[in-house]
């Protein structure tokens, strides 16, 4: 179910990159994408009633392995999450100049690509 | 288990205002809501580390999306495209939902993972030897910066090619040439 809830996420933010007109709004609607699959990600390493895992002072090594939630999800949106700031900056500088060369940011007035 | 239902509610609404209102300032402020909605449920679900990068992405990222959509005078546009194509996607995106929900049923129940019924996972492996071998008391730290460091080299690779090319893309004027006299 909320598996679901999170795709049901994903799939708000294609509609939107699918269906709008506005350059902005299809960057929203990737960015709302980028944060369902990274919750999806972090979801699938869930334990009820687990631990984050960090060893703390104390701790019984085989008691943390049965409790910790799964850390190799963790690393990789760790990654996926950084990586997707550099690609938004990316894809805002491209709106900015294709407003400042156009004027708009309607995709439908935007047709002397060709240069 | 309801907290997780309460915060999907609040994202979901405000992904639907940020899709469907007309002003791109409030889209962007909504999607500063998703994301720190996002931030609060990786803290639930046990993921500090992910909830703190989370937090200063989304704040960088808002900075970067309101410095493109502040003091644009045309940024309302009205109407979609065309009946005909909106209709079709709508249905393919149906399609695609419907297809995936079914997907879902093959996956273990949500709070159940998948690495603690395999044996010799990876990530097994990292939580039960990672303390001795690399010295990290934080897992994931010892996961990107000793079991994966070449992962995190490849991410600042990328993170550099994308920041490169999005200075290229706004410098004003090209440089001059060596030759050139100074007008």
């Amino acid at each position: 179910m909320l598996y679901a809830l999170c795709f049901l996420m994903f799939t708000i933010g294609l509609y939107c990159t699918v269906v709008k007109k506005n350059m902005v709004k299809i960057v929203i609607g990737i960015v709302i994408m980028e944060y369902a699959v990274n919750l999806f990600l972090i979801m699938l390493g869930y334990r009820i009633g687990g631990v984050a895992p960090i060893v703390v002072e104390g701790h019984v090594l085989g008691n943390f392995v049965d409790s910790s939630v799964d850390p190799l999800p963790q690393a990789l949106v760790l990654t996926a999450i950084v990586i997707s700031l550099g690609s938004l900056a990316l894809i805002i500088s491209i709106c900015v100049r294709t407003y400042e060369k156009y004027g708009t940011f309607d995709i439908t007035q935007i047709r002397r690509l060709k240069g | 288990m309801t907290i997780f239902y309460i915060l999907f509610l609040f994202m979901l609404v405000a992904a639907i205002i940020a899709v469907e209102t007309k002003k791109l300032l409030g889209s962007v402020i909504c999607i500063g809501a998703i994301g720190f909605g996002v931030s609060l449920m990786f803290l639930f679900l046990r993921a500090p580390d992910i909830a703190i990068t989370q937090i200063v992405v989304e704040i960088l990222g808002l900075i970067i999306l309101i410095r493109a959509t502040i003091a644009r005078d045309l940024t309302f546009i009205s109407g979609d495209r065309e009946f005909f194509g909106v209709v079709v996607s709508v249905v393919i995106v149906l399609v695609i939902f419907l297809a995936g929900v079914h997907i879902f049923e093959t996956l273990p129940e949500f709070g159940t993972p998948i690495f603690a019924e395999t044996t010799g996972s990876a990530s097994q492996t990292y939580i039960s030897e990672g303390f001795q071998k690399t010295g990290a008391a934080n897992i994931v730290s010892a996961v990107i910066l000793d079991f994966r460091a070449y992962d995190t080299l490849g991410e600042t690779t990328i993170l550099f090619t994308s920041i490169l090319g999005a200075t290229v893309l706004l410098r004003k004027k090209s440089r001059k040439l060596l030759g050139e006299v100074d007008a």
